[in-house]
C-alpha cells in the first residue's frame, strides 16, 4: 500500500489544525481546552456526530463536484452558484410534483436539479471549450448571476406567503428524504448515503473506465489528448456538467433532507469549502469522503466554541481550513524539509558510523 | 381545629423559608442571546438585545452568553446547543429565528424561551412584539414638521411586511401634518444581508437626499449607519431607529424611533430570574413607551419645542383612538 498520498495531507491537516490551535492561546484560551470543545463538540454524543455526518453531506457533493473538473484541469470557483440554482431547481419540482409516489419522486427532484446544475456549470465548459474564456472566471461571474437568479425566484414565484422570511414553498411529503436512524434529532437524511455512493461510482469511473481515462488525460495534458484523438472540448465540457450536476446533491441533505423548503442564503459557502475539500484530498473521489468529514467535524466543532469559550469564535473554523489550505499549497516547502531532515539524518548517521 | 391546624402552619413556614434560601442560594440562571446578522455592534436592533441583556447581568448577576448568526441556517443549530447546554433562558432575536424556536422550544418543553418580533405560541416561549407602526407615526410627524422642502425619505432595510409597517405608519405620520408632502420609500435589500449593509444605505439616503429630500427615515439595522453619513455630508436630518442613534451624528439626527427591545429583554430575563416566566404574546406600544421618540441632550436643539408639544398631543391621540394609525399587519390579513 501507498502511504505517501495519505501522508501529505495527514501532515498538513495536523499543520494546519495545530498552528490554528496555538493562535487560540494568543487570544488567551487554553489550545488543549479549545481541541477538546472541539471534539466533543463534533463527536461528543450521537446528536453531535449526526450533525457532523449533516454537514459533511453537502460537503461531499461539493468536493466530488470540484474533483471531477479538476481531474479534467479545469477549477470549478462555481460550485456555489451551481449548488443554489440545483437546490431550487430540486425544491420546484419537489413542490410542483407532490402526488408523485416515493421512489420515483426522490428521482424527478434530483433529475430536476441535476439537469439545471448541470446545464448552468455547462455554460462555463462550453465558454472554456469553444470560446477560451478561463473557466475561474466565468464559474465566478455565473456564481453572481446564479445568487440574482435565485433571490428573484424565491421572492416572486415560488414565494411562501405564510412567512415573512425569504423561503419557497414547502415540498411534497413525498419528496422528503427519510432521516438515518440513530442521530436523535440531527437531521442526517438518505443524502449522505447517495453521497457517499457517488463518490465511490466516480472514483471507480476515474479508475476503470474510458471517460476517466480521458478526463485524466485532458487535464493533464491537453495537447497529448488532442494527438491521442481524444474529443478535449467534448470532455471539458463534460467534466463541467456533471461538476454542476455534482454540485446540485446538496439540496438532498439541505433541502429535501432537512429545511423542506429553498431558504434564501442556506449555504454557509458551501461550494467554497468544497474547493478546500477537493484540495485537500487532491482530487481523489475516496480522500474527498474523508477530507469531507473532517471539514463537516470542523464546522460543527467550531459552533460550540462561541458557547463554551470566552474569546474563541466559530471563526476559527475559517482560520483552521485557511491554514490547512495553506499547508496542502506548501507543496515545496514540504519537499525541502524533507530533503533537509534526511541529509541531516544521512549526515548524523555518517558521524555516527566514524565514531 | 386550630391544635390540627398550627403543625401545618409551621410545616408551610418551614417549607417557605426553605424555599426562599434555595431560590436565593440557587446559582444564577443561564441566559443565552442568539443575534440576528446585524451582530451587537449595529447600533440599533441587536445592540439594544444586548444592552438589554448586558443590564440584566450587572444587575441580576445572570450568567450570559452572547451568540451571533453567519447565516441563516445556523439559528436552528444554535438553539438547540443551548437548550443542551443547560441554558435556562434562550432568546432569539430578529424575524428570522421565529422557525428555529418554534422547533426547538418544542423539543426542550421544559426551557423556556423569548423571541423578539417573531410570533410562536407556546407555553414555553415569551413572544415579544412592538408596535412599530405607532412609533413610525411620530416619526412622520417629526419629518414632516422638519421638513422645509417639502419633501422626506424612508429607507428600509430588508423588504419584508415588518418594514412595510414601519414604512405605513410614518407615511401615515407625514399626511397627517400635511399631506401634500412627498414621500420616498427604498429598501436596502431582499435578503438579510440587508440589516448589515451601510454602504448601500448611504447610497440610497444621497439618490433621496439627491432628489430634494431633507428628513430621512431609517429602520435598517446596521445599515442606518450609512444615513447617518450621508446626512453629515449632505448636512441634512436623518431619524434614527430601535436604539436611540441621537449621539451617532449630534445635531444631523432629528430623533430615534425607540423600539424598547432592551426593556422586553431585560424583563422577560428577571421574570425568568424570579421564576415568574410565563409564556404568551407581549405587545409594547406607545402605552407602555414600547416604542418612543428619543429626545435628549444630542438632538435638544434641533428637534424643536413645537414638535416636541405636537408629538405628544399626537401620543395621547393615538393612545385614546382618536388618532387611527393603520397597521401592515391588519391590512394584509
Amino acid at each position: 500500500m501507498r502511504i505517501a498520498p495519505v501522508l501529505k495531507p495527514a501532515a498538513a491537516l495536523l499543520t494546519g489544525l495545530a498552528l490554528g490551535l496555538l493562535a487560540t492561546a494568543l487570544a488567551g484560551e487554553s489550545p488543549l481546552h479549545v481541541l477538546g470543545v472541539l471534539v466533543r463538540g463534533a463527536f461528543g454524543s450521537r446528536y453531535d456526530l449526526g450533525m457532523t455526518l449533516f454537514y459533511m453531506t453537502p460537503l461531499l457533493f461539493t468536493g466530488l463536484s470540484v474533483s471531477v473538473a479538476f481531474r479534467a484541469g479545469l477549477f470549478n470557483i462555481g460550485a456555489e452558484g451551481q449548488l443554489s440554482l440545483g437546490a431550487l431547481a430540486m425544491t420546484w419540482a419537489a413542490f410542483t410534483f407532490p402526488s408523485i409516489p416515493a421512489p420515483l419522486s426522490w428521482a424527478v427532484s434530483m433529475l430536476a436539479g441535476a439537469t439545471v446544475a448541470g446545464a448552468w456549470a455547462g455554460i462555463a465548459g462550453w465558454l472554456k471549450a469553444r470560446r477560451g474564456s478561463h473557466e475561474v472566471i466565468s464559474t465566478i461571474m455565473l456564481n453572481f448571476i446564479a445568487a440574482g437568479l435565485a433571490s428573484y425566484a424565491v421572492l416572486n414565484p415560488f414565494k411562501n406567503p405564510e412567512t415573512q422570511n425569504p423561503e419557497t414553498l414547502a415540498v411534497g411529503a413525498s419528496h422528503i428524504l427519510p432521516a438515518l436512524p440513530g442521530f436523535g434529532d440531527a437531521p442526517v437524511s438518505a443524502a449522505l448515503l447517495i453521497g457517499l455512493l457517488m463518490a465511490c461510482w466516480l472514483g471507480w469511473l476515474f479508475q476503470h473506465t474510458r471517460w476517466g481515462f480521458e478526463l485524466q488525460t485532458v487535464g493533464e495534458n491537453e495537447n497529448a489528448a488532442r494527438m491521442a484523438g481524444i474529443p478535449v472540448e467534448r470532455v471539458q465540457i463534460m467534466a463541467m456538467v456533471v461538476a454542476g450536476a455534482l454540485a446540485s446533491g446538496v439540496g438532498l441533505g439541505e433541502v429535501l433532507g432537512s429545511a423542506h423548503r429553498y431558504k434564501l442564503g442556506f449555504s454557509p459557502d458551501y461550494g467554497f469549502v468544497g474547493i478546500a475539500v477537493a484540495l485537500l484530498a487532491r482530487g481523489n473521489p475516496f480522500g474527498v469522503i474523508a477530507s469531507a468529514f473532517l471539514f463537516g467535524a470542523l464546522h460543527k466543532g467550531t459552533t460550540d466554541l462561541d458557547l463554551e469559550t470566552e474569546h474563541v469564535t466559530r471563526d476559527l473554523a475559517l482560520v483552521i481550513q485557511a491554514l490547512i489550505i495553506g499547508a496542502v499549497a506548501a507543496e515545496g516547502l514540504w519537499a525541502r524539509l524533507g530533503e533537509r531532515l534526511s541529509s541531516r539524518l544521512r549526515s548524523l548517521k555518517g558521524r555516527g558510523g566514524g565514531g | 381545629m386550630n391544635k390540627m391546624s398550627s403543625p401545618r402552619w409551621g410545616l408551610l413556614a418551614v417549607c417557605a423559608i426553605f424555599g426562599t434560601l434555595s431560590q436565593a442560594m440557587a446559582a444564577p440562571i443561564r441566559v443565552g442571546l442568539v443575534l440576528d446578522k446585524g451582530g451587537k455592534d449595529d447600533k440599533s436592533f441587536n445592540a439594544a438585545a444586548f444592552h438589554g441583556a448586558q443590564d440584566a447581568q450587572q444587575k441580576l448577576g445572570i450568567q450570559l452568553k452572547v451568540v451571533e448568526a453567519t447565516d441563516d441556517n445556523a439559528f436552528e443549530a444554535m438553539h438547540r446547543a443551548l437548550a443542551q447546554k443547560q441554558f435556562d433562558l434562550v432568546i432569539g432575536v430578529g424575524i428570522s429565528q421565529g422557525d428555529a424556536v418554534k422547533k426547538v422550544a418544542a423539543a426542550f418543553p421544559d426551557r423556556r424561551f423569548a423571541l423578539v418580533d417573531a410570533e410562536v405560541s407556546a407555553p414555553n416561549v415569551r413572544s415579544l412584539l412592538f408596535q412599530e407602526h405607532e412609533g413610525s407615526f411620530l416619526m412622520g410627524v417629526a419629518a414632516a414638521m422638519a421638513s422645509r422642502s417639502g419633501k422626506v425619505g424612508f429607507i428600509g432595510g430588508m423588504e419584508i411586511p415588518l418594514i412595510k409597517r414601519f414604512e405605513m405608519g410614518y407615511q401615515a405620520g407625514v399626511r397627517h401634518v400635511n399631506p401634500k408632502i412627498e414621500v420616498l420609500s427604498s429598501y436596502v435589500g431582499v435578503t438579510s444581508e440587508a440589516w448589515n449593509n451601510p454602504p448601500k444605505g448611504k447610497e440610497l439616503a444621497l439618490s433621496q437626499y439627491g432628489r430634494g429630500v431633507d428628513v430621512i427615515f431609517a429602520a435598517a439595522g446596521a445599515s442606518n449607519l450609512g444615513l447617518f453619513d450621508a446626512a453629515e455630508e449632505k448636512q441634512k436630518f436623518a431619524i434614527g431607529s430601535d436604539s436611540n442613534q441621537n449621539w451617532i451624528k449630534p445635531g444631523r439626527v432629528l430623533t430615534s424611533m425607540l423600539k424598547r427591545v432592551d426593556v422586553a429583554v431585560f424583563n422577560a430575563i428577571e421574570l425568568a430570574a424570579q421564576g415568574r416566566f410565563e409564556g404568551g404574546i407581549i405587545r409594547h406600544g406607545l402605552g407602555d413607551q414600547g416604542v418612543d421618540a428619543a429626545v435628549d441632550a444630542n438632538n435638544d436643539k434641533i428637534l424643536t419645542r413645537e414638535i416636541r408639544t405636537r408629538l405628544e398631543s399626537v401620543k395621547k391621540q393615538i393612545l385614546a383612538g382618536k388618532i387611527q394609525v393603520p397597521d401592515y399587519y391588519q391590512q394584509r390579513k
